[in-house]
């Protein structure tokens, strides 16, 4: 029996894997198949200052091991979080994560004060989201604004702040840096590709928001290459996710840099994944004589 | 919510017309659970996203679960070459089936919208009228077996090949000027569920229809599957796997 905890910007998890945001909701949906307290966290639905409907269906196109999607997240807003959906987590006996992702810099930071006196562990600052038209990925894809927006959510919580990269970036090596120098905690990556499918029978794209952000295993290789870039160029902890279906997978994500792996897409395949990728790790490690888990980060040996 | 997911064996495998597929799977804690009007979300091996599929039939005592499909693209077709003794990777029962009211309800199937009629109607004998209408003679499916069922059926084809030559839209409407049911309940596609609703309100009946998104996790938790729905007098967008995919056609913005 491996060691399996882990420590994600001073909190400690009781294994590595997250279900992540905007891939499980608030977990409600998967209790009836497993305890929630087998993860060792989960970081939740992306929310905003006020509830939104996100983008008009169809969302989603199945892609080459993969899949496009444009939800634009739809939530509740903060308000509903805080009284409906919290008291929940507070049940489960996992590390919660609150995904944040406001329109402006003013949005990110009300919702961190709201936050600040809750019993969310992390807050996980989305600054990646690329279904959104204001606010989102627009924050992650320059270096200054994703540090504006860090510093200003950084002086407004004492709560560990994680930053989620978006890999539709020319270096996300500067935009991490720049999010350290601002005050995170921790990184987590890689949000979704930005892609498109198009119905060769009616010339229209298949997602009514024309374009929508790739996961799945179809993006694994290039998550594992950021990873491992971002992780040789910062200091702190680095979440890895992106395409993430196996415990060789999060093997792969960790010895790549990663400190934890977040799980999204292959959850639809398998609602199961979370748990078996918990379960795979534990006998991975004593199948290679690895007592604790936290010891596989950044062992790659490159040449 | 309650579902479960697992791996079951196919029990028996139909053809009942051209791009039709008819496959009974062994699920019998599946059976036990499940409302007619639910769905199942089916693993087509190779491809990444699970396939909805409405549920058809629900046999209790055999613990069988049936499902009648359409093959339509990639996943539909790998479905369609499994074979008897394969197994099945179901997550199920999902979502929200139709209500069962007392007294007698008309059931309105279009296409490949048919077979969770088919479940709908049983155990209503005839006080169920199953309004099924189909583009053409070539493709009617299943119903001998809502004959079986003891429901009255009015057969309805486009082209007039078979039955009724129209809309099963007209066909609701004479049934309405004659009677009102406690319920109608539909499946098919848009302009037909379109019209349904809107001859329910025209004629003061409940209805109840059954919608098709495109879908992911099936659970609602990734929330791609959305719909346009009217909540508190303001639109907003249900999710067809957690909210329906059955819902009030009142509630449904078409």
């Amino acid at each position: 029996m491996a060691d399996l905890r882990v420590k994600i910007a001073g909190v400690e998890l009781k294994n590595p894997v997250i279900p992540a945001s905007g891939a499980y909701g608030f977990g409600r949906e998967y209790e009836c198949l497993y305890p929630l307290s087998e993860l060792g966290g989960i970081s939740c639905k992306g929310m905003t200052l006020r509830p939104q409907n996100g983008n008009p269906p169809p969302r989603v196109a199945e892609t080459p091991a993969g899949m496009l999607n444009s939800v634009g997240l739809q939530n509740g807003g903060i308000d509903h979080f805080i009284k409906e959906e919290l008291p929940y987590l507070e049940q489960q006996d996992t590390v919660i994560i609150a995904n944040v992702a406001g329109h402006t810099i003013e949005d990110c930071v009300e919702i961190a004060q709201k936050l600040e006196p809750t019993k969310v562990d992390i807050i996980e600052l989305n600054i990646s989201c690329p279904n959104v038209k204001q606010g989102g990925a627009a924050f992650g894809t320059s270096c200054s604004a994703a540090e504006e927006i860090t510093r200003a959510v950084r002086q407004n919580t004492t709560k560990p702040l994680m930053v989620k990269l978006s890999p539709n970036v020319t270096s996300i090596t500067d935009i991490a840096k720049a999010v350290e120098a601002a005050g995170a905690d921790a990184v987590s990556l890689i949000n979704t590709l930005l892609g498109m499918r198009i119905d060769i029978n009616t010339r229209r794209p298949i997602l009514k928001n024309n374009v929508g952000g790739l996961s799945g295993p179809a993006v694994f290789p290039v998550a594992v290459r950021m990873v491992w870039q971002v992780a040789n160029a910062v200091n702190i902890p680095v979440v890895g996710m992106g395409g993430i279906a196996t415990a060789e997978d999060a093997v792969e994500m960790m010895m790549a840099g990663a400190s934890a792996v977040q799980i999204g897409a292959a959850i639809f395949a398998d609602p199961w994944t979370p748990v078996k990728v918990v379960r795979g790790l534990n006998d991975w490690c004593d199948q290679h004589g690895i007592a604790k888990v936290a010891d596989l980060t950044g062992t790659v040996q490159p040449w | 919510m309650a579902y479960l997911q697992g791996v079951y064996p196919i029990v028996k495998k139909e053809l009942p017309a051209r791009h039709i597929i008819d496959l009974t799977v062994s699920a019998p804690e599946m059976a036990a659970i499940a409302r007619p009007g639910q769905f199942a979300h089916l693993k087509a091996e190779g491809l990444f996203l699970r396939r909805p599929i409405s549920i058809c039939e629900i046999d209790r005592e055999k613990g069988t679960l049936r499902f009648v499909f359409e093959i339509k693209g990639e996943g539909t077709r790998v479905l369609s070459e499994k074979r008897v003794g394969d197994n099945l990777d179901i997550m199920g029962p999902l979502g929200h089936g139709f209500a069962r009211p007392e007294g007698e309800i008309i059931v309105v199937g279009g296409g490949i919208g048919v077979p969770p009629m088919l479940e709908t109607a049983k155990g209503y004998g005839e006080k169920a009228t199953a309004i099924l209408g189909f583009r053409s003679a070539n493709a009617v499916i299943l119903t001998q077996d809502f004959q079986r069922q003891g429901n009255r059926v009015v057969l309805c084809t486009d082209d007039g090949t078979m039955g009724f030559h129209g809309f099963v839209t007209q066909a609701l409407e004479q049934q309405l000027q004659q009677k009102k049911p406690a319920l109608i309940c539909a499946c098919g596609p848009h302009p037909m569920l379109k019209g349904v609703a809107q001859l329910a309100q025209q004629y003061g009946v409940d209805c109840q229809v059954s919608l098709e998104e495109r879908m992911g996790c099936g659970v609602g938790a990734c929330l791609v599957c959305a719909c346009r729905t009217v909540k508190d007098g303001q639109e907003y967008l249900s999710h067809v796997c957690k909210d329906g995919p059955v819902f009030d056609s009142k509630d449904v913005l078409f």
